[in-house]
């Protein structure tokens, strides 16, 4: 048993919902207690979808328990195929079912309906959300998908997105886009917006794009053994890598046609002047394992920050995630218990996280700015403009999303030159931002704080609440003692680069040996860390 | 206006269907039920489904340190390997020793620790015992094989009735969790109209609890406590019948029902109540143009279908087409069913596919329904009212009565704005 109040993925078969609610045609039969249709709001109010998700299920109260619940899973079955006639069912049990031990599978098999019925095992009791898709899209794939002639033309699948996946949508317009810039044919787009036929025919590609491996590795490598298809191991996410991956469909594909960078302004806005103040800005990177591990390189290479913590939440991507921690010089978190990724992001200090929903509670918690790349995430993650993460639009809407959140350049000078000023003080927060000023750790002038608090009040849903005690009792257990002057010393530095002027002098007078920090302990220590 | 109608509801034919029900489980109450009681902690022993269905359910409640949280089993204790109740015991050490102002525990079953007999119950017994007396430790279930939505507040005050302490003073208890704005009006109410004493349950903390014996007369505040109702029953209470506190006929009524127990005249309630009367209607009347006439369709959530359906057909001039409620408690929902003018098919339970057959056929100006379902009505042109907003929003009382109205109205009123202002879009695919 686990104690947890947040959890990062759902069970296994909300994955599995996601692949059926993203195809067409497709209908999936769920055997689960009443009270599991829960899930379908995630699809109608987080994803805003126009229609119920393709799934029935068969609702089992305690009277049924006794009885017949396997009739009661037949019976769902056939309505659901009389109401809908879908091409093809999937059928699976959730947690409570697979406690019960019918077998969805088998007695779907018997019941001889004209259409594929492709059973799904989801260990709900070891397993989570993505396995879920990835394992149901693998299941789908196998039943359907067969070796086939190749098209005349140079084409591919597209593999990965699902529904509810975070920016899915945009991202497979933008490659497809992309693709059919460099004259390859995007043969079958799935699981989002595939119907069972189409997946039928995926074994006419020449290639597949594995956009999302959280969802379609399986698939993907599957593909590679029945049906010879090669796929792309490179995530088109930031400009270094949709380069790379034009490279590698060059290769795939035999494509030689030029693509066009003219509406790629990413790199350029990086170079401005105005950008300069990025440079060094300590990030904390946190979610699903290809998200963050394409957020830090974009981080490193090609907004000049500097990665101060990375990690994932589903094991599934450790590997690969700890070798670019490694290779970064950071040790690699793998957790899906989101105490640890508050504990970790105290310890780093960092300037900015860069993570999911929840990352940004606890950036709004402690003060720092957070801007989300990966899910989960809340209804205004779908948003309605256009907003790909992918490609060379993606990379511009990265650049924007990032910034965003932190003080302007010359919002930072002034706060820096004016710290006592009435109305400029840094509880005010970032000037575009005020319905979202972060709560400040330390109190500044006694009058600052009703107005601090007022913000928070208005900053959302959230309660407004006091700083965590640990983050306070943090500071008593540290060895050096602050002297009242260098403590007052350190709160004239603005708040953005207090927490790492904090980190750094201490960690200087640690070094040395030092038992308290004056005035001249903070000053050799911001001396000894320029650059 | 009080006299129940010939025509009334009560002996309507009652349609019953079993097939799928998109209702959420027992567990939601804890949503609310946490922010009412202060000192409570709701420990759910369930999977990661049900974990994800809170956190679906509390939206963003789920960062403000709640207290509540799940005890996700794994395979190791399904498989026998870890002794499931030494495990519980460790969770809930650990819990209580970060948590000192925890005074209540609750151990909440769902389905997957109903199916393994995960005996709570003796746990329970077993930790409060152990934690005795700071903390005492309590069970019931949110199953969703058990209890729909609203019922998960029934389980968990039922289980709080047998620990009360034994009473023997003449006291109403009045029974359901109720916003604290709006406990504290009908507590001022009751005490103008001299109700005294008067004890609510569940308590805000600890301490608070009520006591209950032979000479407690109770007075529900919400439709869905029948368990609760028996338990205190059983307990030698008595309940005062009474339509619910929705809108100000059904606010009249139920304090009239009270007074009278407590050998008050109605003319008292009348005099007293003249005032916030008066501000209830002229609340009403707003929200009321807006629903004159048109017709509502009620899909099954909550057990306030019934009430609200009483109050929107007499109070705003609505017309009912169908009542669908989870359950139907003849005893409890009577009072109401007399009120409502025949007419409305009535329906319990679900089979969702036919029951949606019966809202296209209908073509309903406003149907009331779960989230999973509001969207794609609303796609198919179809006016929504979502339901769960009905027990997140202080909707009981008169001061309250102009809202609950105008959560109905609001819906009709965007509609008629978005039209006025662009043509309508052809529904996304
Ligand atoms: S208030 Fe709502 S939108 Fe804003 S951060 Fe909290 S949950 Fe997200
Ligand atoms: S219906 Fe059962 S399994 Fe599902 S969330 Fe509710 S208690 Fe958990």
């Amino acid at each position: 048993m686990k104690l947890t109040l947040w959890t990062y993925e759902g069970p296994p078969h909300v994955g599995a919902m996601r692949v059926a609610t993203g195809m067409k045609g497709l209908h999936m039969v769920l055997h689960a207690p009443q009270g599991d249709t829960y899930a379908d709001l995630l699809f109608t109010m987080i994803e805003r979808r126009d229609h119920r998700p393709p799934v029935s299920y068969t609702t089992f109260q305690a009277r049924d328990l006794g009885g017949d619940t396997a009739g009661l899973f037949r019976t769902a079955c056939q309505d659901a195929y009389d109401r809908f006639r879908p091409e093809a069912l999937i059928v699976a049990a959730s947690c409570t079912a697979e406690l019960i031990q019918d077998d969805p599978g088998g007695l779907a098999e018997t019941m001889g309906l004209p259409v594929p019925v492709i059973p799904l095992e989801l260990p709900s009791y070891q397993r989570k959300e993505n396995f879920g898709c990835d394992e149901a899209f693998l299941q789908i794939a196998r039943a359907l998908a067969r070796p086939m002639a190749r098209t005349d033309a140079v084409s591919c699948n597209i593999l990965g997105p699902t529904g509810l996946g975070f920016r899915h949508r945009d991202d497979v317009a933008e490659i497809t886009a992309l693709l059919n810039e460099m004259g390859v044919a995007v043969n079958v787009t799935a699981p989002m917006g595939a119907r069972p036929s189409d997946i039928a025919r995926m074994g006419t590609a020449h290639f597949n794009v594995l956009l999302y491996p959280e969802t379609a590795e399986s698939t993907a490598r599957w593909a590679e053994r029945e049906l010879e298809q090669p796929f792309t191991r490179t995530v088109p996410l930031g400009t270094l890598a949709t380069r790379a991956f034009i490279d590698e469909v060059r290769a795939l594909s035999g494509s030689t046609r030029p693509v066009d960078e003219n509406r790629l302004r990413q790199p350029w806005w990086a170079s401005s002047v105005d950008s300069t103040y990025l440079t060094g800005k300590r990030v904390f990177i946190f979610g699903d394992g290809t998200h963050a591990m394409a957020a830090a390189r974009i981080a490193r290479d090609e907004m000049g920050f500097e990665v101060a913590g990375l990690g994932c939440y589903n094991r599934e991507q450790a590997r690969p995630l700890r070798a670019l921690a490694r290779e970064m010089g950071i040790e690699a978190l793998v957790t899906d218990d989101y105490l640890d990724v508050e504990r970790a992001i105290e310890s780093a200090q960092p300037e900015m996280i860069l993570g999911t929903q929840m990352e940004r509670h606890i950036g709004k918690r402690l003060g720092i700015p957070c801007a989300v790349i990966s899910a989960p995430v809340h209804v205004q993650d779908f948003p309605a403009r256009y907003s790909p993460q992918m490609g060379f639009e993606g990379a511009n809407v990265i650049f924007d999303t990032w910034v965003h959140p932190l003080v302007m350049g010359l919002e930072e000078h002034l706060l820096h030159m004016f710290r006592e000023d009435f109305e400029f003080h840094d509880a005010a927060g970032p000037s575009h931002h005020g319905g979202h000023a972060p709560r400040r750790q330390e109190s500044t002038t006694p009058a600052a704080q009703p107005a601090a608090s007022a913000a928070a009040v208005s900053g959302g849903s959230m309660p407004p609440e006091t700083a965590p005690a640990h983050l306070q009792t943090d500071l008593e257990d540290t060895a050096v003692v602050w002297l009242a002057c260098a403590e007052s010393e350190l709160r004239k530095i603005p708040f953005f680069v207090r927490g790492k002027a904090r980190r750094n002098t201490e960690a200087f007078a640690v070094q040395r040996g030092l038992a308290r920090i004056s005035v001249d302990t903070l000053y050799e220590a911001k001396a000894h860390y320029a650059r | 206006m009080t006299a129940p109608t010939p025509t009334g509801c009560r002996d309507a034919p009652v349609l019953k269907e079993r097939g799928q029900r998109e209702v959420f489980c027992g567990l939601t109450g804890i949503i609310w039920l946490h922010r009412k009681m202060q000192d409570a902690f709701f420990l759910v022993v369930g999977s990661r489904t049900c974990a994800h269905l809170l956190q679906s359910a509390a939206g963003v409640m789920i960062f403000a340190e709640p207290r509540f949280g799940t005890a996700i089993l794994e395979e190791k204790d399904l498989a026998g390997m870890a002794d499931a109740q030494a495990e519980l015991d460790r969770e809930v050490a650990r819990l209580l020793d970060r948590r000192h102002d925890i005074r209540r525990l609750f151990l909440v079953g769902s389905c997957p620790s109903e199916v393994i007999k995960l005996d709570i119950g003796k746990a329970a017994e077993r930790l409060s015992a152990a934690h005795a007396p700071h903390v005492q430790v309590l069970n019931y279930s949110g199953s969703g094989i058990e209890t729909t939505f609203t019922e998960g507040e029934d389980a968990c005050l039922a289980a709080m009735v047998p620990v009360l302490s034994e009473s023997d003073r003449k006291e109403l208890l009045l029974v359901g969790a109720l916003p604290d704005v709006v406990e504290d009006q009908t507590l001022g109410l009751l005490d103008a109209i001299g109700v005294t004493p008067v004890r609510c349950l569940p308590a805000r903390r600890a301490a608070e609890a009520p006591g209950v014996g032979s000479k407690t007369v109770f007075a529900l505040t919400q439709p869905f406590l029948g368990e609760t109702s028996a338990a205190l029953v059983r307990r030698g209470a008595r309940r005062i019948a009474a339509p619910f506190p929705f809108g100000a006929e059904g606010t009249t009524l139920w304090l009239k029902a009270v007074a009278a127990e407590f050998g008050i005249a109605p003319e008292v309630v009348d005099r007293v109540t003249a005032a916030p009367r008066a501000r209830a209607a002229k609340a009403v009347s707003g929200a009321a143009e807006t629903l004159r006439g048109k017709r509502i369709f009620f899909m099954p959530d909550s057990q306030l279908e019934i009430p609200l359906a009483r109050f929107l057909t007499r109070e705003c001039g609505m017309q009912a087409i169908e009542i669908g409620t989870p359950y139907l408690h003849t005893a409890i929902h009577g009072p109401e069913l007399d009120l409502i003018e025949a007419g409305p098919r009535l329906s319990e339970g679900q089979d969702v596919d036919l029951q949606l057959d019966r809202v296209r056929a209908a073509r309903p100006d406003l149907t009331v329904c779960g989230l999973g379902l509001a969207n794609p009505l609303e796609a198919e042109g179809l006016a929504t009212k979502w339901a769960i907003e009905l027990v997140f929003t202080p909707i009981h009382f008169y001061e309250q009565a102009g809202d609950l109205a105008a959560l109905f109205a609001r819906p009709l009123r965007r509609r008629a704005l978005l039209d006025r202002r662009a043509p309508r879009l052809e529904a996304a695919e």
